[in-house]
């Protein structure tokens, strides 16, 4: 298929899409930008600015381990489940004070990410279909671990949750922190190094002698465990738990923030950030819809219609 | 590009491996394989149909079965549409939102009479399966991300269509179209004797057509298939819309059954078509499947989504859970029978 539809595409055309797609997602983020600071009123406050910060946060921390997976040639479909099972581990355990309740809460990530990592590296299950499995699974744990949505009343996760340094939100400040720890591994390390080498070609590696099953288990353990803290931050900013509600969609928004920011869904190469502008994109066209009195509906389509487009501007990627 | 990740050196099922065919050669071992893969799913439905009505003097009478049908039509008809994606190779995720919105489609055009109301959300539908379709085969795009984003984008086409959810369109009463729904034929529910039809129809379509080969063909190794003469984008778009146009259907049963157009259906639909499928027998990875296996799919998941109700103390939230891991485990022992009949 990809001979197929490569024939096509000519050189010069390649280049100006490679172009768009490598720094399309940046210009996306300033044209929204421009637009908003000539048409939306109020918008040029700091308040909205750390509003806007904070609401992108857990999207993006869950978006860094969807780049991951994605570099793999895989893909994790369950982050948005694991963020309700962080959530309601984090509520069951809460008693024994909020640092034993997020260390469990991000276990549970782990556990849930070491299972879809198995599944993908030991019995070699398609990525989709073994993190749809603890999709579902997950969800519904959440759902008997803590039936319903209950208020979280904790001073030090509410503090968490509201409080900044120098007028910058924590949640800011971990996202940014994990995003920079992302990158880092990703460039810098060996293991960061392994994930693109199997993304691009898994026989290839494996012939390399690379650790490919344990690199592909660390990979989803890693996204399960960013979603986790996902779910913990969203948990302290909204104050309750609601496993029925929280991170339905992240996967979608996460795999978006992804795509948008130029990370091949064919793998062998990660854009962190990219993904960062991606989720910033995302997050400036919702605010953009919703503070033109467009409903939601229509924030949909225009999402829908972003990733559309961005996997088609990336399609022709891969000629190397 | 397609939606199986890595292996890229591992051999799939040959182009030539349809349901049941084995060369004569195939050793015992490895028919008792191909007989797991392909039988496994009902003897699992046997055995639990015989526990659960060991376990609950409710679960073997005629109203309990008739529910379990009657819910389990719609779902069926989904999983037909998905079952000629996934042996392609692909994957269709927009398959709940488009049921919801033939729902609302349906509900809202059957004050126009049956013919409107059956129409509007089979064109609709196929329409946007048939984008999907031309953005998968033609630009190569990959299935999962594209439906992806038509679910959202139907999802949104429904949110406008409903004054963002707050209508609901009912279905008038006497009409002809409620018939479809609430009907029923020698005791049996109307959406269940079309449901039936329709995978006599599809089975057919895809052991004993032209067209059905192609779909295999496609699965099995796009690129020799393309070699071999089929038409691989024309099949893969043709795929996609008839999943779009089952969807639809579905949907629009669905709405004569509840008499109206309910906005909130179908969310969590496209994981249980797939579960459904992927249980029947179906590989993931194209180029293998049986239209049957996805109906006793479609009953297995009923089943067990029943005995967890009947149960009572249980909360339905555990049906998530267990649904979940049998799907893990089915994966799994496909993965391995299939590893097992390559090896051989």
């Amino acid at each position: 298929m990809t001979e197929l539809s490569l024939a096509r595409g000519t050189v010069d055309r390649d280049r100006a899409l490679r172009l768009l797609q490598d720094y399309g997602v940046y210009g996306g983020v300033v044209v929204l930008l421009l637009f908003n600071f000539v048409f939306t009123p109020y918008f040029a406050s700091a308040a909205n600015f750390r509003t806007q910060a904070v609401q992108v946060a857990p999207v993006l921390i869950v978006a860094l381990g969807m780049a991951l997976a994605i570099g793999t040639e895989g893909v994790d479909l369950s982050v948005g489940s694991v963020m309700a099972l962080s959530t309601s581990l984090l509520s069951l355990y809460l008693g024994y004070g909020p640092w034993i309740a997020t260390l469990i809460a991000v276990f549970g990530g782990v556990v849930a990410g070491l299972a879809s990592g198995a599944l993908v590296a030991f019995v070699g299950v398609q990525p989709i279909v073994a993190t749809l499995a603890l999709m579902v699974a997950a969800r519904g744990l959440a759902l008997v671990l803590l039936p319903q949505l209950k208020d979280v009343h904790d001073p030090g996760l509410a503090a968490l949750g509201s409080g900044d340094v120098l007028g910058v939100p924590y949640l800011v400040l971990i996202a940014a922190a994990l995003a920079l720890l992302v990158a880092f591994v990703v460039r810098r390390s060996t293991f960061g190094r392994q994930l693109l080498a199997i993304g691009d070609s898994r026989p290839a590696a494996r012939l390399a002698g690379l650790p490919v099953r344990r690199v592909l288990v660390v990979v989803y353990v890693c996204s399960g465990a960013l979603a986790a803290i996902a779910g913990v931050l969203a948990t302290a900013r909204l104050t309750a738990s609601d496993p029925t509600s929280l991170g339905t969609l992240m996967e979608l928004s996460a795999i978006t923030a992804v795509v948008v920011g130029g990370t091949p869904l064919r793998g062998g190469r990660v854009r962190i950030g990219g993904t960062v502008a991606g989720a910033v994109l995302i997050q400036l066209l919702t605010t953009t819809l919703i503070k033109h009195d467009l409903p939601p509906s229509w924030t949909q389509i225009a999402q829908a219609v972003v990733i559309v487009g961005a996997v088609y501007a990336a399609r022709e990627r891969g000629k190397r | 590009m397609t939606t199986d990740a890595g292996e890229a050196t591992m051999p799939k099922e040959a182009p030539t491996a349809q349901a049941g065919d084995e060369p004569p050669g195939a050793s015992r071992s490895e028919r008792l394989s191909a007989l797991a893969q392909q039988h496994g799913a009902l003897v699992t439905l046997v055995l639990a149909m015989v526990v659960a009505s060991l376990s609950f003097d409710t679960f073997l009478t005629g109203d309990n079965l008739e529910n379990m049908a009657l819910s389990s039509a719609f779902l069926a008809v989904v999983a037909l549409g998905m079952t000629f994606v996934i042996v392609t190779g692909g994957i269709d995720l927009s398959v709940g939102s488009l049921f919801a919105l033939g729902g609302v489609l349906a509900a809202w055009g059957s004050r126009y009479g049956t013919a409107v109301a059956l129409l509007l959300p089979l064109v609709v539908c196929g329409l946007v399966g048939l984008l999907n379709g031309l953005l998968i085969a033609r630009s190569g795009l990959a299935p999962f991300i594209v439906t992806l984003a038509s679910m959202l984008g139907a999802r949104g086409v429904l949110l406008v269509l409903t004054d963002e959810g707050s209508r609901t369109y009912l279905v008038d009463k006497g009409a002809f179209f409620t018939r479809l729904g609430q009907g029923s034929l020698l005791g049996v529910g109307v959406p269940v004797w079309i449901t039936l039809a329709l995978f006599v129809l599809g089975a057919v379509v895809l052991r004993r057509t032209r067209f059905g080969q192609y779909v295999y063909a496609v699965g099995g190794n796009e690129d020799a298939a393309a070699l071999m003469g089929a038409p691989v984008v024309r099949t893969k778009v043709a795929v996609y819309t008839v999943s779009g146009l089952c969807a639809g259907l579905a949907g629009a049963l669905n709405a004569a059954w509840l008499l109206s157009g309910v906005t909130i259906l179908g969310s969590g639909m496209e994981l249980e078509a797939i579960s459904a499928v992927v249980i029947g027998g179906t590989l993931l990875t194209g180029g293998f499947g049986f239209i049957s296996g996805s109906l006793v799919g479609v009953a297995l998941l009923k089943v067990i989504q029943n005995v967890i109700n009947q149960i009572g103390s249980l909360d339905s939230a555990y049906q998530q859970v267990v649904s979940g891991a049998f799907l893990a485990v089915v994966v799994i022992a496909q993965t391995w029978l299939g590893r097992r009949r390559r090896v051989l």
